[in-house]
């Protein structure tokens, strides 16, 4: 589920029939990260993943086309199992956003949420185009198409 | 992905009045004035949006017998709409393949355990 709670942030939160040891380790461990994250149809290189406040990471998605997207940045607090606060740039897009990633666990199941904090609304906005998509209308219909979520 | 297109779309759609423009002209083809008229604004502020969205690239305009017209340009609208679309969609197939990971990891710990 995505949310925006207020003009810079976007929320996300998913529940994973997982302990949140396990959950925490496959957003901490570089080989299982890149077993899951993002398209099934890129490939993905971690060129770095060093969890620990100050430290680095990047990775890389390849699109079967060749296309490169490149993000990266900075890991702020590592608290196992709990929490997660790392800076994250895409490379080739303007700003940089920090991320809080929380583990609850409750009977054996865990949520995660994701909170996203953008520097300003614009590029939140950029990144959701939400408002956009309220703001046109059906008349548009090209777009409409491609601004349909596919929930 | 042309960035420096996409900050200046980014940029003229993060304004309500100039989203409002945009859908009126997403219906066809307008003048300055029947743009103006429905907004609580003064003629010279609706020009200054309009001169804003032309930047972007997201309108064109054409002047013919002393009136002013403005039309949608699909184009950039059209990259950040993908792009928009592409972070959901991301993130809803990143956790589905996590589901599947944390399920073969369950069963994974569970063999390790029953030798």
């Amino acid at each position: 589920m995505i949310t925006t709670p207020n003009d810079t942030e976007i929320r996300i939160e998913r529940l994973f029939d997982a302990p949140r040891n396990l959950v925490f380790r496959a957003y901490t461990d570089p080989k299982l990260v890149s077993q899951w994250m993002g398209p099934r149809k890129y490939k993905m290189t971690i060129e770095q993943m060093d969890v620990r406040p100050g430290g680095r990471w990047h990775f890389t998605h390849i699109d079967t086309d060749g296309t490169k997207y490149g993000f990266h940045g900075e890991f702020r607090e590592i608290v196992r199992p709990e929490r997660i606060v790392q800076t994250w740039n895409f490379e080739g897009m303007p700003g940089e956003s920090l991320q809080t990633v929380l583990f609850e666990e409750h009977n054996g199941r865990t949520t995660v949420k994701s909170i996203v904090k953008f520097e300003n609304k614009e590029h939140r906005d950029g990144m959701l185009a939400s408002n956009m998509e309220s703001g046109l209308n059906e008349g548009y219909d090209r777009l409409d198409d491609l601004l349909r979520t596919p929930h | 992905m042309n960035s420096d297109t996409l900050s200046a779309t980014f940029q003229a759609v993060a304004d309500p009045t100039r989203r409002t423009i945009l859908a009126r002209l997403a219906q066809g083809e307008a003048t300055v004035q029947e743009l103006a008229e429905p907004l609580p604004i003064s003629q010279p502020a609706v020009s200054k949006h309009l001169k804003v969205l032309e930047r972007a690239g997201l309108i064109e305009r054409r002047r013919e017998a002393q009136r002013r017209w403005c039309r949608l340009q699909a184009r950039p609208l059209r990259e950040v709409a993908v792009w928009a679309t592409e972070f959901q969609q991301y993130w809803d197939e990143s956790f589905e393949r996590l589901d599947e990971l944390l399920e073969e990891e369950k069963k994974r710990g569970r063999n390790e355990k029953t030798p």
